[in-house]
Formats: structure tokens, sequence, C-alpha cells
């Protein structure tokens, strides 16, 4: 069975360490801060200028001062703080964020990235996301493997416009997690019930498969 | 030193057609609403407006676009706006889009006097078009040139007589940045205090940079995408 939304975010949450400074895109990977495994303490940073973004706010509490990189409303955590928006590219460029989750239309197997422009559609902009993929230590790209007419969105070279080249070290799809390396696309484990086979048919890009491949765990 | 002017229509005097302003603001979060209300009155039009965002259909920057009074739009993310996008598909809005980070920066080394520097971001992407590459730790970034303004334009929480000024929350972002870019900047404040009234180790913007202050009558300080637990 192909993960939900809700399972590739829980997925991606076991990547978690303790003391991470995280920034998490918008869409699926907004959803992971839901699966924080427990013991473990990780700090969000939201581009927009806070370090400890906590949860929504309580009913009649919004404040328009007080939002995340997506516009909507947030709280601040005990141990927080607030800058503007050149110091806090500061710490994207700067190496400081330990880890970065966004979303992708296309991914290859040499780690470039496509996620922010559809040509013939609108342009919306590439807000904070080239800047995130071109510094990041560590980042994890959440997304569908292939599209809603099951086309492959993991490929040999992106059709879209890209954000940025070689930068991308892990996907989580719906079907499997997979490692960037030189060799391509490793596959670490498969989602439950999907066979390589499976996966193969679903991967445009050149995929590479060492011995049993597990299935993910979930708890 | 008194830098303090009456209301946003004294505030923006001096702006003409053709020139080049820079707002502050994330989304519609710390947004110079009394500024703008003010540029959409006089009517000053053909303006370079480099901001984060584009504001909404009916407000921020949205009103000024409706009025086509914006000839340009220097932005990193201008969605959620469908009037934006009618003129930039009628060609008759240009829009140059910049990375986030690389653009908040390009307001700082304006505002520091530093005319240009290397990042890595949009490297191998559209962004590089044009643009001097260079190698530093073994990894490529680009040429990126500084942003100044004829007006700065942003919003505070607190401000003093001297122009000293002091963000809350997440309205800082790009406020911060901006407002030492301008050559004129102005700032308009929800709350206005003497000269020494506010604490100088809490200070976010110095004086220095601060032309005109005043302290603006009402806020709307629309939410764009409310979320309640």
């Amino acid at each position: 069975m192909a993960l939900s939304k809700e399972q590739i975010a829980q997925r991606i949450a076991q990547e978690l360490e303790d003391g991470y400074y995280v920034n998490l895109g918008i869409g699926i990977p907004t959803l992971v801060a839901n699966y924080v495994p427990e013991g473990i303490e990780v700090i969000l940073q939201s581009e927009n200028g806070m370090l400890g973004m906590g949860q929504f706010p309580e009913k009649g509490k919004a404040d328009a001062d007080l939002i995340n990189a997506g516009k909507q409303t947030v709280t601040i955590l005990p141990g927080g703080s607030f800058f503007d928006s050149a110091a806090s590219f500061g710490m994207i460029r700067g190496g400081h964020v330990d880890l970065t989750v966004l979303g992708a239309f296309e991914v290859t197997d040499q780690g470039d990235i496509a996620s922010w422009k559809i040509p013939g559609k609108m342009v919306k902009g590439m807000g904070g996301a080239m800047d995130l993929v071109a510094s990041a230590k560590n980042i994890i790209v959440a997304m569908q493997h292939t599209s809603k007419d099951g086309q492959s969105k993991l490929l040999k070279e992106c059709t879209l416009p890209l954000t940025g080249v070689k930068c991308v070290k892990k996907i989580v799809t719906d079907l499997a997690v997979i490692e960037i390396t030189d060799e391509g696309f490793v596959l670490l484990e498969r989602a439950p019930g999907v066979s390589v086979e499976e996966i193969k048919a679903a991967t445009e890009g050149r995929l590479v498969v060492k011995g049993e491949v597990p299935e993910m765990a979930f708890s | 030193m008194n830098k303090v002017v009456k209301d946003a229509r004294e505030a923006i005097k001096g702006i003409e057609d053709g020139m080049t302003l820079m707002v502050g603001g994330f989304g519609l979060s710390g947004i110079p609403e009394n500024c703008i209300s003010a540029l959409v009155e006089s009517g000053v039009k053909d303006l370079t407006c480099i901001s984060n965002n584009a504001g909404v259909d009916d407000f921020g920057l949205g009103l000024l676009l409706k009025k086509h009074q914006i000839k340009k739009m220097i932005s990193s993310y201008v969605g959620e706006n469908a009037e934006f996008e009618r003129q930039l598909l009628n060609g008759e809005l240009e829009v140059e889009l910049i990375p986030q980070g690389t653009l908040a920066e390009r307001c700082l080394a304006g505002g520091a006097g530093i005319p240009a520097f290397f990042v890595p971001a949009g490297y191998g992407t559209e962004v590089a078009e044009g643009k001097e590459v260079r190698e530093f730790n073994g990894k490529p970034h680009l040429l990126e040139n500084a942003l100044t303004a004829d007006y700065a334009i942003v919003k505070a929480w607190k401000g003093d007589t001297h122009g000293n000024l002091i963000y809350r929350y997440t309205a800082n972002n790009f406020n911060q940045p901006m407002a030492t870019a301008g050559k004129i900047t102005i700032a308009e404040v929800e709350e206005l205090v003497e000269a020494g009234e506010l604490d100088p180790m809490q200070i976010h913007t110095p004086g220095i940079f601060v032309q005109r202050i005043f302290k603006s009558t009402n806020y709307e300080k629309r939410i764009e995408r409310i979320t309640e637990r």
C-alpha cells in the first residue's frame, strides 16, 4: 500500500535527532511536526524570522504579527526567538540549520530538484526554496513517487525549471525511502506491501537495489 | 533632533512617478498599511516596488497594483493575488523574482555599503542567467548586486522621535534590512514615544537609518490565513 501524506511525514520524523534545528516547508513537510518521536527535542525554524515555532494558537488568540512562512498564525515556544529575514537566511545559508524538509515536483538521480515553477501556469515565485536547497547540510524531499497519471517524478533529468542542482540527499515518497549517492537513487526501504518491482517501474532515474530491501517500520 | 512627521500623507512627500520603493513586510504581516493607503491616494505611478510579496487583491500592495501604480515588482513570492497574475499575463506588469534570502541580503548589503557579494542560492537555475559564477570552498556561487531604493517604507511596533525602531514578533521580517537601504527611510509605528523612553538595548533599527517617522492611526492587521487549534 502506498503511504498516505501523514505516513510520509511520520517516516520523515524518524530521521529527526535530539537537538536538531529543522526547517519544514509547506505541505507534507509541515505535518512532520506532528510526529516528532517521544524523548526528542527539535526546534523549528520559520524562515520569516522565528526559532521555536509552536502549534497554532488557541481559538481567539491569533495574532497578525505572529505567522509562519505559509502565512498561517502560529505561536512561539519557551526558548524561542524572533529575528529579521536577513538573519533568518544567514542561519540557513551559514549551515546552522541541521535539516530541511521540503516538497518537490521532480527530483533527479543526481540530486537536482524542481519545485517552484510550472511554465505556462502561474509563476508564484521561489520564495526561500532556492536558498534552502543551496545551503542546507541535509535535505529530505517529501513527495509523491509518480504524478496522478502515473508518470515518474524521480527522473534522469528534470523537465521543469530547477530550484537547485546536486543538493537532495534523501527522498521519502509514498512508495519508498531513497538515498541519493554517486550511484543514483539507492533504494533503502519500501512502503509496506510495495514490491521492489513496483518501485522500479515507478522510477525513471537510475535505481540501485542492494540485497534485501526492508519494509518501512511504523510504531 | 526630531524626525516626526504628522501623518502618512506628509511622510510620503517627495515620492514621484518612476521611483523605486522598498516596502517591508512578509505576506500581510508587518506591512506599512498607512503609507500604502497614502500612496494609493496620491496617485503616484510607474513605481518599482521591492517587496517580498505583492499583497492580496484588496490589501497591501494589491491596492497599488489594482490602480496600475506599479510598473515592476521585485519579490521572492507573488502568489495569492489574482490581479497581479492578470496584469503579468497581459504584459502590464514586469516582475523580477529573487530567492528570498538573496533578496534580504541584497537590501542589507545596499544599506551597508557592500556593492555585491556571492551566494550559492540559484546556481544552476534560471536565476543564474547572466551572473558571474565563482567557486568558493569547492562550491559554485553567484555574484549578486546590492539593492537600494529612493524610499524605504517600513512598519515597526514602537519608535521614538529619533527614529529608533522596535519590531513585534515576526512582523520584523524585511522591515529591518530594508530600513537600512532607503535614501530616505519612512517608518510608521503603532506607538511613538519621546527619545529616551525606549530601552537602547532593545532597539532593532538604530535611528540613523530613519529620516521620517509617524504614529499611524489605525491598523487593520489583516490575517491571510487564520489557523487555530
